[in-house]
């Protein structure tokens, strides 16, 4: 099968570099696979998690947001935060969702529609990483 | 002619501070080490930010772009987007920035322009306040920053574009520090808005990207991040460039130190003989004398 690049970067460090089968990336308006050959695209990406593929075996990283970009020499992904599914700290997540339910009464108009949004895809995250710990 | 005691005690005094200096210039540099892979690692991101932004940019151009990224279509008011350290004793790292933006200042004013000041860091600050206090518009003090995070860049980034959706400004460059290597640091002055892109090469053809949304909609929650992401880099540039100044600096005064204590322990020791041999003639023209 068919490699190609993938970098993930974040600001703080390269959270991902090197040749890959397959990235399911979920983009803002649906999630998308990524093979070699794909066309050139440029999408935003939600809060959700990406899955890496690379010779049969998977790798999930979580991404808070940020933009997706496929070009000849590749994909590369700019995430506003990319941390391995494994690495995240469930409690720690928790507490993040509770306190950007805390703060959505504070909010109107477009805001309050945007933060209800994120929170959605955070809580999705959060059910799809409880679920797969249990096996 | 000081006595012997004093001596003493200038040479002492002179010890605590070289011992001083080494300690603060070995903690900078496990500091710098620290600062320089932080540095180092925000590259690939800001690099691969810029070829995007300069890829959808290309295809978004023309009227209707975001203001962002064309700008008001005036050049009158100018904000100077000043990092520097929190800290001094870092040999000319603040006033090197500091000057460059002044510089920057007196040429524009020059032309007629006005000048507005955005400072990030208390030495900066305090050093512009002397000669620009009333064009100073936003001071943000990082001192209780422990660990600089995006967020931090991203605070500043929603304070100048609020501004400039006030129609505060008009340009807005930022001045940094770019950390070349730990005895070179290079003052910087890099335009933010309008966003400087770079032309594609002559003969290179521009992809044709599929946009998912809208080119505009992209680019209207990317430009805003680019912002933030340049910022980031340019504290995190700093940083670096901070502890690698004053890396420098501690390494100088230490050498300094050892001279110093070297040419008083020298007099000493002559004076100290001076006396002795002084005493003797004294005793021995004594002895003579009965």
């Amino acid at each position: 099968m068919a490699t190609f690049h993938f970098d993930l970067v974040s600001p703080e460090m390269v959270a991902f570099s090197g040749e890959v089968d397959q990235v399911d990336i979920p983009g803002a308006e649906g999630d998308f696979g990524v093979l070699a050959g794909h066309a050139p695209v440029v999408a935003v990406i939600r809060p959700g998690i990406l899955t890496v593929t690379t010779g049969g075996s998977q790798q999930k990283i979580v991404v808070l947001g940020g933009i997706a970009e496929v070009s000849d020499k590749g994909l590369t992904v700019l995430a506003d935060v990319a941390t391995a599914a494994a690495d995240i700290d469930m409690q720690n997540f928790a507490e993040t969702i509770t306190t950007m339910e805390q703060q959505l009464p504070g909010k109107v108009g477009d805001e309050l529609d945007k933060s209800i949004e994120r929170l959605d895809h955070y809580k999705s995250i959060q059910h799809q990483l409880s679920t797969t710990a249990m096996h | 002619m000081a006595s012997l005691k004093d001596m003493r005690v200038r040479i002492a005094s002179t010890k605590a501070t070289q011992k001083i200096t080494k300690a603060m210039q070995m903690v900078a540099a496990s500091k710098l080490r620290r600062a320089q892979t932080a540095a180092e690692a925000a590259r690939p991101y800001a690099e691969k930010m810029d070829s995007v932004i300069s890829n959808i940019a290309g295809a978004a151009a023309g009227p209707g772009a975001p203001v962002l990224l064309a700008g008001t279509g005036k050049d009158q008011v100018h904000l100077l987007l000043v990092c520097t350290g929190e800290r001094g004793l870092s040999g000319a790292f603040n006033s090197s920035i500091v000057r460059l933006a002044r510089e920057r200042a007196y040429a524009l004013m020059n032309q007629g322009k006005e000048v507005k000041f955005f400072c990030v860091g208390r030495k900066g600050y305090e050093q512009l306040r002397r000669t620009f206090d009333k064009q100073i518009i936003e001071n943000v003090e990082l001192r209780s920053v422990r660990q600089l995070g995006f967020v931090n860049a991203e605070d500043i980034a929603k304070k100048v574009i609020a501004r400039f959706n006030n129609g505060e400004f008009d340009v807005c460059t930022l001045f940094y520090s770019r950390f070349k290597s730990v005895i070179s640091q290079v003052p910087t002055a890099q335009q933010l808005i309008p966003l400087q892109v770079e032309a594609p090469a002559a003969g290179a053809v521009a992809t044709s990207y599929e946009y998912e949304p809208e080119e505009d909609e992209i680019l209207s929650s990317l430009l805003p991040r680019n912002l933030a992401v340049q910022i980031f880099r340019a504290l995190l540039e700093n940083n670096a460039s901070f502890y690698g100044a004053q890396m420098s600096a501690m390494d100088n005064a230490t050498r300094n130190a050892g001279d110093m204590i070297r040419k008083q322990t020298l007099i000493y020791n002559r004076t100290r003989q001076a006396m002795i041999t002084k005493e003797l003639i004294e005793i021995i023209s004594g002895a003579e004398a009965i």
